[in-house]
């Protein structure tokens, strides 16, 4: 095995195992001094990548190449052993199935089993009822920006700007978070109807939460007065209650009604005028249950 | 009883094994089973080595990682985001980063682990839909197959989605939308699966507890079957070299192919070790702390979840409300949609042993081009899912070919219905091209059956092709 043609077919493989040896051995010496992520990578592909092209040489130089061939036998078992089974199992139901009554009150019990097992995975989260619905902005709410400080009259947002507000003390509910912005005064906005008096020194307010996916809605073009979400594109017309123009969001941003209060403070004169953030099938009835 | 003992050590400690459990008669069958050659055969292992990978990088990340959404002062070694507080889900992301030895290694070569994962059992999946590997015997494998590709996906997903990253909160933020826009149950299953609306703090450690703990013992359960049923069927081969219906031509497992296999396990590590040494890959430290106010545009999610984004996005706005009711429109893109596709994969050998009436056991795999319709319809339902990983980043599209996103959407609406069809149509056609070229004399079912009389007429002509190619 020392001499002749198959010492200079090991050749080759031997040189990749030698390889692999120095770079598991570098590796060492990388981490020890410190560790360098490419270095780490490189090492590691050449150490593991020599042992592996090593072994592939082996197998195609030394190893029987075949081609093998087996047999691949019958999958099925035979009819005899299937019939077997088949009188085998029969013949042990029997007496099970003659108990019809501890069967019947067996299966009363297992059903009651998995009632029971209800109960843990109820505790898993709370009833959406109670955690879908709920936004902290109502009547005198004061409105404040992400630092906490409170919209003072006469200040932000600057013309067509936008600032972010939230409730107040409510800096990390994202449900509740809203859009407020400065329409140019003379601007072509339109107030829904009903919804007149919403607006005060030309700041409209609308929830920052996309009713497509719940993505906040961070883009405002000013110049067209659009409002775009990223993560799907839908767009949606501050001009007009902001409803959706473009993309797959099919209902408009909810409007929150604003006012001042006594101190020239920026305050909420109710809730939202619709449900907040994206859909699910009973979102209408359990909002307008939780606001009569 | 002296022979025995100049046996090695291990044959010694494998015959004490054996008096114990009589393991050896197996053990035969094992060292003799037979793997065919084909390199399409390999990507199976390819997936497999990527998930062995993927337990031992995880592990060691789990090692250090916080499942918490707890806040805390950043004070690590990276400057930029000194004295910002972050969840600690995100702190123990960036202490593995910059602080712990190779930790920044391990995340990346766990991170490029989990995309060859998911690209390896696609891959894998075309195969065996292309060569009719799916027939019968072998229909449960398929549906195990398809399982453990949509749990890794959802592995992926919530791995990538533990860090508390700008990016992935965005995702998590879009799944839950989805979630809940199931009729009846979504909004239970929401609130059930992540402890509340969104976002909850609890979150974090039930995607953690999904993502180390769950998932993965259901993949290895599913991966044993799956490998088992393999070992039970015997590897299917290509037509030719004396390859049939009741042989299996190929090398044995010792030593050739063990040596083969074990080559391939240390070259995928070693690839993805340097695509983890030196590709960066999902920078969290650049894409900064999750803020629900905040979201980059131009998001993109990982390859493998870009097809639901896109069905997201081409979706028109509708929805059905009926009084205080509604099904909200995420509802189409995310849930039916995938649903739907996913359905018919799960159901494909069925639905295709239906159309042909072939339900018989088969081990030689067919010739994509000697299945025209089949390839055709396969080439289709690839192109549908390409279509809709290329909506996913439309906006990027958009911005690239120096265009509207309007003119990209409405362009990748058309091409979701045209391309496939297109595509199927023309596959078809050079299938059946091919097939002409190859002479009646390629059958993959008839290996030493002379061929028909009528040269004009392939023997694979299935009953549809009448009307097709009239």
């Amino acid at each position: 095995m020392t001499t002749g043609p198959e010492n200079k077919q090991e050749r080759l493989p031997a040189l990749f195992f030698v390889v692999a040896i120095v770079a598991g051995l570098a590796l060492f010496g990388v981490y020890i001094s410190g560790g360098q992520n490419q270095a780490e990578g490189i090492l590691l592909f050449i150490c593991l990548g020599s042992i592996g092209a090593g072994l592939v040489l082996w197998a195609k130089r030394f190893l029987p190449p075949g081609p093998e061939v087996e047999d691949r036998g019958r999958l099925a078992s035979t009819d005899e052993e299937r019939d077997a089974f088949a009188a085998d199992f029969a013949v042990g139901s029997q007496p099970i199935e003659r108990r019809g009554f501890l069967g019947k009150l067996l299966a009363g019990a297992g059903a009651a089993l998995g009632a029971a097992l209800i109960i843990p995975i109820r505790s898993l989260g709370p009833s959406p009822r109670a955690s879908f619905n709920e936004t902290p902005w109502a009547k005198g709410v004061r409105a404040v920006d992400e630092q906490g400080n409170p919209i003072i009259r006469g200040t932000q947002p600057q013309t067509n700007g936008v600032i972010t507000v939230f409730p107040e003390g409510q800096l990390d509910d994202e449900f509740a978070q809203t859009l407020l912005i400065r329409l140019p005064s003379d601007g072509d906005f339109t107030p829904a109807p009903g919804r007149e008096d919403w607006t005060t020194d030309n700041l409209v307010a609308y929830s920052k939460v996309c009713t497509h996916a719940g993505c906040p809605v961070g883009l405002y073009e000013e110049f067209s007065g659009l409002l775009l979400c990223p993560c799907h594109q839908s767009t949606f017309d501050v001009n007009d209650h902001a409803r959706p123009v473009f993309g797959p969001a099919a209902v408009p941003l909810p409007q929150l009604p604003l006012g001042w209060n006594d101190d020239n403070e920026l305050v909420a004169e109710g809730d939202f005028s619709d449900p907040p953030g994206p859909g699910f099938w009973n979102q209408d009835a359990l909002w307008k249950d939780a606001h009569q | 009883m002296t022979e025995k003992k100049r046996r090695p050590l291990l044959i010694r400690l494998a015959l004490w094994v054996d008096d114990r459990t009589g393991a050896a008669k197996t053990g035969t069958s094992t060292l003799h089973k037979i793997f065919p050659n084909h390199w399409s055969f390999l990507l199976g292992e390819v997936a497999l080595y990527s998930f062995i990978v993927l337990l031992a990088t995880g592990v060691f990340l789990t090692f250090f990682f916080e499942a918490s959404a707890g806040q805390v002062v950043y004070d690590g070694s990276y400057a930029p985001l000194h004295g910002q507080t972050v969840s600690q889900a995100y702190d123990s992301a960036l202490n593995i980063t910059f602080d712990v030895k190779a930790g920044l290694l391990m995340r990346q070569v766990h991170h490029w682990a989990a995309l060859v994962f998911i690209a390896a059992i696609v891959i894998h999946m075309l195969r065996i839909f292309f060569t009719g590997a799916f027939r019968r015997p072998r229909e449960m494998n398929w549906v195990i197959g398809l399982s453990l590709f949509l749990m890794s996906l959802g592995n992926g997903f919530f791995g990538y989605s533990l860090l508390d990253d700008q990016l992935s909160g965005t995702g998590i933020r879009i799944a839950y939308s989805v979630m809940i826009s199931i009729p009846l149950v979504g909004p239970w299953i929401a609130s059930f699966l992540f402890g509340g609306n969104f976002p909850s703090d609890e979150m974090i450690p039930r995607m953690f507890a999904i993502h180390i703990l769950i998932i993965p013992a259901v993949i290895l359960a599913l991966l044993t079957v799956h490998l088992g049923m393999l070992v039970r069927h015997k590897h299917t081969h290509f037509a030719g070299g004396g390859a049939r219906d009741d042989n299996v031509v190929g090398e044995r497992l010792w030593p050739t192919y063990a040596f083969k296999a074990g080559g391939l396990l240390f070259i995928v590590t070693a690839f993805l070790a340097l695509l983890g040494g030196i590709f960066q890959i999902n920078p969290v430290w650049i894409y900064g702390p999750f803020q629900p106010e905040n979201v980059s545009s131009a998001s993109q999610p990982d390859w493998y979840v870009g097809w639901l984004e896109g069905s997201l996005r081409l979706m028109p706005n509708w929805e059905i409300r009926i009084g205080d009711y509604q099904v909200p429109n995420p509802f189409w893109g995310g849930v039916l949609i995938p649903g739907i596709a996913f359905g018919l994969l799960f159901a494909w050998p069925w639905i295709e042993a239906r159309i042909t009436g072939d339900r018989l056991e088969h081990h030689v795999l067919d010739r994509p081009r000697d299945m025209a319709w089949r390839t055709a319809i396969g080439i289709g339902a690839l192109l549908f899912f390409t279509v809709m990983t290329i909506a996913g980043s439309d906006d990027v599209l958009a911005v690239k070919l120096d265009t509207s996103v309007n003119a990209t959407l409405w362009t990748l609406r058309v091409l979701l219905i045209v391309a496939p069809l297109a595509g199927g149509w023309v596959t078809y056609r050079v299938c059946r091209e091919l097939q002409k070229r190859d002479g009646p004399q390629v059958d993959p079912f008839l290996d030493d059956v002379p061929p028909p009389a009528d040269p004009g007429d392939p023997p694979e002509a299935a009953p549809d092709n009448q009307e097709i190619t009239a």
